[in-house]
């Protein structure tokens, strides 16, 4: 069910501008992985090119190899949907489906995807995705109401569900907790820690209590100015980077002195 | 000294508050009104040019002047332009508001006398004073309506989708611009083009409700790909991002999460363009053709349609007249009830449809 991640000298240019350059790293499964760095270094453009929605932009591409378990993401006749499938993702921002009521908007992904199963099941699934999600109790008299009149930290886990509800290998999240209150914050940081026995998790945070809190391993990602593309300057299992990083530059973003 | 007692004290002594200021009471506006309205018509009555419109423009002016002199001198200027920018607005409102009462009333009391179930029910077929009716013109327009509307929606809907999900570059400029160009196309014009592209196809002469439907969907495509462009892409990217993110494929996505999300915007857009078209009298007269008797058949023969049905019992009434315009006027007032029902129709589809409702 969890796989591994292996990128090798990954470019990823929007346009012409290349964003992020030459990230080699791996990322384990039934672990969390942080990604921390300065606000523009490509943590975000990074974490999309990991399931192909990276190229969902206009102009964007990627250069480089991209293993999934050994296969690559990005070799020839790869189909980005069926990555998708296998790769899920968590946004910033909660988007529930407007139209849609909190249980289609789980089972939206099955769905859309002509997934035939017969009601029992659906519920089954539905169930199981919202526990999974840690929302199960909180939602389990309404699930006929819209997905959209859920508190933000509500909403957020309902995204969460509505991602593992497709059974992916891996999950992505891209500063999942920035738009939250701190109870909601703590919801879906003890929610992390439980998922990562099941799936690879990357998640994307400003925060670096977080990333400190939640993670296994964490990669530190920095920018030498404008307009140049960012880079990975060091990954290692998280209490090394916060005791002792080996580069400089990781110590003084970790400790708070820049440049 | 002691804090507690420090509220009831100011309490007691309302007029130290700094924060008070003067204060028109509200009847004050109304008495202004009314004495506005008196002098206008006396003065106006006294000059022998009376008529409503001047005494009414009178005394609006007039109320205007005044309630700002009062205001100014008793609340201060920045609630006396306040209050005029206030009085200013609400008068444009009422002004707009006049021709659409006028034209509700007009239409209404002139086409009540004929608003029975024999114009519904009878054609003009050997009729040749009173009696009849417009069924003929009412089944015409609502056939033509109806079919130019499914020309026009999958053809304007998909469109709005590829300039909205696909479009970019030199395709999608030109189609934009030759929508832009097809907005403004004179309706005559669209009816010529369908009366000349039958004759080309199907021979000369060749007049039925589909040429005029052909006609009305050359008015309407424009309107529907502007709006349902338009509303395509206030639809959030984050749905269409969080929708492949689960693997779903493009097409999937637009057809069960951004066309949902906006449809009931969507439907709105439709229905103003239908109403639109609905009342386009050229086209119709020159595609469409004309008839005294029921035509339910588009593909053949000509077809009678409201608006054409109006203009040729007012233009060419027979002897005498009175039927003929008792007629016109009830076949507009048919017009503007179909039309009115149309957005009723419209509003309940958004409601039902618009997002945050949640169906199983
Ligand atoms: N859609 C886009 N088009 C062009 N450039 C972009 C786009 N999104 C991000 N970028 C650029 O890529 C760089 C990395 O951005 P991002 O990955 O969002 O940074 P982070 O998530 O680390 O804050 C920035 O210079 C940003 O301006
Ligand atoms: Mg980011």
């Amino acid at each position: 069910m969890s796989k591994r991640i292996e990128a090798k000298n990954l470019d990823i240019y929007y346009g012409k501008f290349k964003a992020v350059e030459d990230v080699s790293m791996v990322i384990e499964p039934r672990a969390v992985t942080a990604f921390i760095g300065p606000s523009g270094c490509g943590k975000s453009t990074f974490l999309r090119s990991l399931n192909r929605m990276h190229e969902v932009i206009n102009g964007a591409y990627v250069e480089g190899e991209l293993l999934l378990d050994g296969h690559d993401l990005y070799g020839p006749g790869v189909d980005p949907v069926n990555v998708r499938r296998q790769i899920g993702m968590v946004f910033q921002r909660p988007n529930p489906f407007p139209t849609m009521s909190i249980k289609e908007n789980v089972l939206a992904g099955l769905r859309l995807n002509n997934k035939r199963m017969p009601g029992r099941e659906q519920d089954e699934v539905c169930e199981k995705a919202l526990r999974g999600a840690n929302l199960w109790e909180e939602v389990k008299n309404r699930l006929d109401l819209p997905g959209s009149g859920l508190s933000g930290g509500q909403q957020q886990r309902l995204c969460i569900a509505r991602a593992i509800a497709m059974a992916p290998d891996v999950l992505l999240m891209d500063e999942p907790c920035s738009a939250l209150d701190p109870i909601s914050t703590l919801a879906i940081e003890d929610l992390i820690q439980e998922l990562k026995a099941n799936y690879t998790i990357v998640i994307v945070t400003h925060n670096m209590q977080q990333a400190a809190r939640v993670s296994d391993s964490t990669a530190f990602f920095n920018i030498a100015g404008t307009g140049a593309p960012g880079k990975l300057i060091e990954m290692g299992p998280t209490e090394q980077i916060f005791s002792t990083p080996e580069k400089q530059e990781t110590e003084n973003y970790i400790t708070g002195r820049f440049g | 000294m002691s804090t507690a007692t420090a509220p009831r004290q100011s309490a007691q002594a309302p007029v130290d508050n700094p924060l008070t200021a003067g204060q028109l009471p509200s009847w004050v506006t109304i008495a202004v009104g009314v004495a506005a309205l008196a002098v206008s018509a006396l003065v106006f009555t006294l000059l022998d040019t009376g008529g409503i419109a001047l005494i009414v423009v009178g005394a609006v002016v007039l109320f205007l002047v005044v309630m700002h002199i009062i205001s100014l001198a008793v609340e201060g200027s920045r609630r006396a332009v306040d209050r005029l920018a206030k009085h200013v607005v609400v008068t444009m409102f009422l002004l707009a508001l006049l021709p659409l009462i006028s034209v509700t009333w007009t239409a209404l009391s002139h086409g009540i006398n004929r608003l029975d179930p024999e114009f519904f029910t009878y054609s003009m077929r050997n009729v040749v004073g009173a009696g009849g009716g417009a069924a003929h013109a009412v089944w015409g327009t609502l056939i033509i309506t109806g079919i130019a509307t499914l020309i026009s929606v999958p053809i304007g809907l998909l469109t709005a989708v590829y300039l909205a999900e696909y479009g970019r570059g030199a395709l999608a400029r030109s189609i934009t611009f030759f929508v832009d160009v097809m907005t403004g196309i004179p309706s005559i014009v669209a009816g010529l083009f369908a009366y000349a592209l039958f004759t080309l196809v199907f021979g000369p002469g060749t007049i039925n409700g589909i040429a005029g439907a052909v006609a009305l969907s050359v008015l309407m495509i424009p309107v529907v790909v502007r709006s349902t462009e338009e509303l395509l892409r206030i639809v959030p990217n984050e749905l269409r991002e969080a929708s492949y993110a689960l693997g779903v494929p493009k097409w999937k996505t637009i057809m069960r999460i951004v066309i949902p999300t906006a449809v009931s915007g969507i439907v709105a857009g439709v229905i103003l363009a239908l109403a639109r078209i609905m009342g386009e009298t050229a086209p119709l007269m020159i595609a469409a053709g004309f008839t005294q008797s029921m035509n339910t058949n588009p593909f053949s023969g000509q077809m009678m349609t409201l608006p054409v049905f109006v203009f040729d019992s007012y233009a060419r009434p027979g002897i005498p007249r009175e039927p003929f315009w008792d007629r016109a006027w009830t076949g507009s007032l048919t017009l503007i009830l179909i039309v009115m029902l149309l957005n009723l129709a419209g509003r309940f589809i958004a409601k039902r449809f618009a997002p945050k409702t949640g169906r199983k």
